[in-house]
């Protein structure tokens, strides 16, 4: 059962990223205007014409 | 533009010296939408960022201050055919609920979090429980799920700790009391039973239960967010702008939010006055039928007190801005408000009912089965377990969801329905119902005025007049301009002050106007005596002539809706602040039998309180100024989108569109959701009804605690979602065959 001190922290550790990636997004004004994030990926101006 | 349009009192400023505004905009419709607006103003100099937030229909703006004039921005996207509205700094509410909102979203994720770990080690243990786990490995998962979970329900417990404090200092019970309590209790019985070495532990019960909570918590928010964004792009969208004098006397347009009390505005013929004022010179009528429910126009001279949202008539007119004065008629209905929302006995809500009733039986029945336990000869720590058993399987968690999942269904049903929700507890009251009043004018009336022909009228000389009305600005002229289908005004046309408008059509002169500007006096006479409601424009070309009668039109479907309000049992009447005769042709006209006309909004006040005393649940519509205490004292009310400011800050709802149908459709949707509330209370009683004796038995293990209370979740809000369905009784309004047989199909 000792391969558990590895296996927990790896879980809780990925799971934390997860959570730490969502919290990220969240601040960073992802989850604002999400109707519209649905219609930029259609734009494809930032490539050259 | 001839015009400058000066928008500084709507920029605001950022610490680093960057200005920004936010605009409401109309036609954003599609992704190519979202590239033209962004794409035409990264071009304006000094623009540091234009972002449109699709979903809001919004538009963000930054600027480094002083290298733009924002003015620029509206002018060019009305270039590409979007119309930009300035966004009032003080819409505050929006930016508090939206932090709420990201609030409830990090709580939730932090939850989901740490309940989905600790599901992992929970099943293992429920797993290792019937077979082989050791003591030991069995410790060192409840360890790690408390070191887990207590953070976690410190961090996301909070919207409801918070919310058991407050109604607790208020001496009062909501169900965030026994929620905090439970998951409380839960979590500390885990770490003492942990460190005892003990079997169970409810730390995963404490964390789903949280999860579940915030889910629908933060689909109600969301569901009440959306509505109110929307509801405040309208109102930016239909803000009124003013013309204002500035000292050098030029005229500057401005919104009317940015008015203050002492500029000068003008107002020309045929524009709504932004503001209350005394007119200081200019003479015209005024119609302000938004404010009393008066249709007839009154004179304004100069010294004469004009209120925001009446429409001026015929002459231009300056007029001083004062701000609302004691002794005018604003300040009386303002008073009157206050008396309404004071004695208005407060509605306690359903959900909060069930907790006042939920809370004291659950913890009783806990204190018993500790005492009855202990009775029975078991230690005093088993039978607190037992009894912390109770209250943790009891955690009213369908209970909670119960109402809230409820509501958000049926706002977004009422939502597609042209009906905007601005009270969270407005379902509850208008499903109580048994009586709706109207007002008159702008209510059962379209707000705009509507016109018709006289008998006689050729199609030619109709076409030529509406033709010739769109070059006044008039507003009788405007309900004539209404019916043209060739919307090019005649070249040259020419407007006589007081008088009417006339143009040569090839080679002969046309005249619209007043009778006598026409020599129509007999004809004209004639149609008064058939309407005396209405009032009468003449046309005149060469020999052609014809008579229009220009009055307030009824909703278009007012009759039918008034029909099967009355086939669901509830009686109508109309309150109206109109004259007599007005208001009589519009009740026989709709079959209301019981009305009242020259209404004041005390009398108004006085006969809803009589309505009251006798018991009935009234709903009152209504949308003039005069109609907002009626609004506030009535036990629901609905207002038009057209409303004036106060009724719509009274109003339980909002409705879109010139139909009445939503008014109808209101009570449907909302009994519909009373019904499905009731049910899914009841199920939360049967659930406990079936879970209390298993955990008093103290039967109730961590594994039977999360399948009861995931399961009764998930219940209580499918149910809830059939609260989207459409109610049936609608489909005859949608689709307006006959009156008649409307009556028979919508029998309830």
């Amino acid at each position: 059962m000792t391969i558990l001190l590895i296996l927990v922290p790896l879980a809780l550790m990925l799971g934390g990223l997860g959570l730490a990636a969502f919290l990220w997004a969240l601040r960073n004004g992802q989850y604002e205007d999400l109707e519209g994030a649905a219609m930029r990926v259609l734009s494809d101006d930032d490539l050259p014409p | 533009m001839a015009e400058a349009l000066d928008l500084s009192s709507f920029v605001r400023r950022r610490d680093d010296g960057a200005a920004w505004m936010d605009f409401a905009v109309e036609g954003i419709v599609d992704a190519g939408s979202i590239r033209a607006i962004e794409a035409a103003l990264c071009k304006l100099a000094g623009l540091t960022k234009a972002r449109v937030n699709f979903s809001a229909r919004r538009l963000h703006v930054e600027w480094t201050a002083g290298g733009l004039d924002p003015a620029r921005i509206v002018a060019d996207l009305a270039a590409l055919g979007y119309r930009a509205h300035p966004f009032a700094p003080q819409a505050r509410e929006e930016d508090i609920e939206a932090a709420q909102a990201r609030w409830l979203l990090r709580c939730l994720a932090v939850a989901a979090f740490a309940a989905m770990n600790i599901m992992l080690l929970s099943v293992s243990i429920w797993a290792g429980n019937v077979s082989d786990i050791t003591p030991e490995t069995r410790d060192f998962f409840h360890w790690l799920s408390g070191l887990i979970v207590l953070p976690a329900a410190a961090f996301a417990g909070q919207p409801f700790f918070r919310s058991a404090i407050r109604a607790l200092r208020a001496r009062s019970l909501n169900m965030d009391v026994p929620i905090s309590l439970g998951v409380l209790l839960a979590l500390t019985m885990s770490v003492v039973e942990t460190a005892r070495h003990a079997e169970h532990a409810y730390f995963d019960s404490a964390i789903m239960l949280l999860v579940f909570l915030l889910a629908g918590r933060y689909l109600d928010q969301a569901m009440r967010r959306k509505t109110r964004s929307y509801a405040a792009n309208l109102s930016a969208l239909r803000a009124p702008v003013a013309a204002r004098v500035e000292a050098s006397g030029e005229i500057s347009t401005v919104p009317a939010a940015a008015l203050k009390a002492g500029d000068t505005v003008l107002v020309r013929p045929g524009e709504r006055i932004p503001v209350d004022g005394l007119v200081i010179d200019g003479c015209s009528e005024i119609d302000q039928s938004l404010v009393t429910g008066e249709t007839a126009p009154y004179a304004a001279p100069a010294g004469c007190e004009v209120f925001a949202g009446t429409l001026n008539f015929s002459g231009a007119l300056r007029i001083s801005v004062r701000a609302a004065g004691a002794g005018t008629l604003l300040d009386e209905i303002e008073k009157l408000m206050d008396g309404a929302l004071t004695q208005k006995t407060r509605y306690l809500r359903l959900a909060d009912r069930a907790a006042r009733l939920y809370a004291p039986v659950v913890h009783s029945m806990a204190i018993l089965t500790a005492i009855f336990w202990m009775l029975a000869g078991r230690s005093p720590h088993d039978a607190i377990i037992t009894a912390i058993a109770v209250l943790i399987i009891t955690c009213p968690c369908a209970l909670a969801l119960a109402v809230p999942a409820v509501q958000v269904v049926a706002a977004g049903a009422l939502f597609r329905a042209k009906l905007l929700l601005a009270a969270g507890d407005a379902i509850e009251r208008i499903a109580g119902v048994d009586m709706v009043v109207f007002d008159k004018t702008g209510t059962l009336t379209l707000p705009e005025l509507g016109s018709e022909a006289a008998d006689g009228a050729s199609p030619a000389a109709i076409r030529c007049a509406a033709r010739l009305a769109l070059s006044s600005h008039h507003p009788l002229a405007q309900a004539i301009a209404a019916l043209a289908d060739d919307r090019t005004p005649f070249n040259a046309a020419e407007e006589v002050a007081g008088a009417g408008v006339r143009a040569i059509i090839d080679g002969e002169e046309a005249r619209l106007g007043a009778p006598s500007f026409c020599d129509l006096e007999a004809e004209a006479l004639a149609a008064r005596q058939a309407h005396p409601e209405a009032s009468v424009i003449a046309f005149r070309r060469g020999v052609e002539t014809a008579v229009f009668r220009v009055r307030q039109k009824l909703r278009p479907d007012a009759r039918a809706v008034i029909l099967s309000l009355q086939a669901r049992g509830l009686p109508v009447a109309i309150l109206s602040g109109d004259a007599a005769p007005a208001v009589r042709a519009c009740a026989e006209a709709l079959g209301v039998g019981e009305w009242r006309a020259a209404m004041r909004p005390q009398e108004k006040i006085a006969w809803l309180a009589e309505r009251k005393a006798e018991g009935r649940k009234v709903m009152m519509v209504g949308d003039g100024m005069n109609d907002a205490p009626a609004l506030a004292a009535a036990h629901a009310s609905l207002s038009p989108i057209t409303a004036s400011g106060l009724a719509q800050a009274a109003a339980d709802a909002l409705f879109l569109g010139e139909r009445l149908a939503p008014v109808a459709a209101a009570i449907d949707i909302a009994r519909r959701a009373n019904s499905l509330m009731r049910q899914n209370l009841l199920f939360a009683v049967v659930y406990n009804l079936v879970a209390v004796p298993l955990a008093v038995a103290g039967l109730a293990t961590p594994l039977i605690a999360a399948a009861a209370m995931s399961g009764s979740s998930i219940v209580v809000t499918l149910n809830a979602l059939r609260a989207s369905r459409e109610p049936k009784q609608l489909s005859p309004l949608r689709t307006a065959p006959a009156p008649a047989r409307r009556l028979n199909e919508a029998t309830p």
